[in-house]
């Protein structure tokens, strides 16, 4: 038996530190493991609320968060390589072309 | 507290502690094996929540694959060494953000939510289970997903190619 808000609590701190992650970082992958952190803390809440109450559906969409993760840095780190193969960096502040 | 929630603690501890490494550390590489440990706490919580098909998906496609693609993606890159380096000038605000995310989540979760609330007798969560969920209700969206890996594959192929004609 676990109590659910533990479970809460946990994917809220992961979810927090994502957060700082993503915005205190500017090595574009690094962006992107921050990005990985939150769809975890995501998942953990659809896990926890699936066995709270019984449902199974909530494990089948964290398999499809898993899926469209894996997507999604497939293309990130694509375009990552992309642009450090143009500008010889991967410095999220540096990249402003469609800055305006 | 029950040994479940003991055992949940800490793997919760150790993976938060990770994730604060992991977003703090100075070397990228590093970095990308702190997120290994946290993705294999996460795997162990789900384990512990008897999700154990998604569970070993977690270990196989994050720990497996999806660490693998960072670290190769961190190769290909080169990065210079240092916190100052990796991260930008606005770190402060950054973290009252996170904060603020924090406190407005944990709010809002004990408030929905009470500590002496049902509690999660976990049970179920089979393959067998989730198979059958996923061919019985969500037979389009798992085609669906199984084509945008179609199209993030070709997509990725496409953008990382090197075209000699421009």
């Amino acid at each position: 038996m676990i109590r659910l808000p533990l479970v809460l609590g946990f994917s809220a701190a992961l979810f927090a530190v994502g957060v700082y992650g993503v915005l205190a970082r500017r090595n574009a992958v690094l962006v992107l493991m921050g990005i990985e952190l939150m769809l975890n803390a995501v998942s953990v809440n659809l896990i926890a609320f699936s066995q709270a109450l019984g449902e199974i559906s909530g494990q089948v969409f964290a398999l499809f968060v898993i899926a469209v993760a894996a997507a999604e840095v497939g293309i990130g780190l694509a375009i990552v390589i992309l642009i450090y193969r143009n500008r010889e960096t991967i410095n999220v502040d540096e990249v402003n072309l469609l800055k305006w | 507290m029950t040994a479940h929630e003991w055992a949940f603690a800490v793997l919760a501890l150790v993976g938060v502690a990770a994730a604060l490494r992991l977003v703090t550390a100075s070397n990228v590489v590093h970095a990308a094996l702190y997120l290994v440990v946290v993705l294999s706490m996460v795997g162990g919580v789900y384990l512990l929540l008897s999700a154990e098909f998604v569970a070993w998906v977690q270990i196989l496609i994050y720990v497996g694959a999806i660490v693998i693609l960072f670290l190769f993606g961190l190769m290909l890159t080169k990065a210079p060494i240092g916190r100052e380096a990796l991260d930008n000038q606005s770190r402060g605000v950054a973290a009252l953000v996170a904060l603020a995310v924090l406190a407005g989540l944990v709010y809002l979760f004990q408030e929905a939510f009470p500590w002496d609330g049902p509690r999660i007798d976990p049970s179920g969560g089979s393959a067998a289970a989730v198979g059958e969920s996923i061919f019985a209700r969500f037979v389009l969206p798992f085609e669906a997903v199984s084509f945008l890996l179609l199209a993030a594959l070709i997509g990725a192929i496409v953008l990382s190619r090197k075209d000699d004609v421009a």
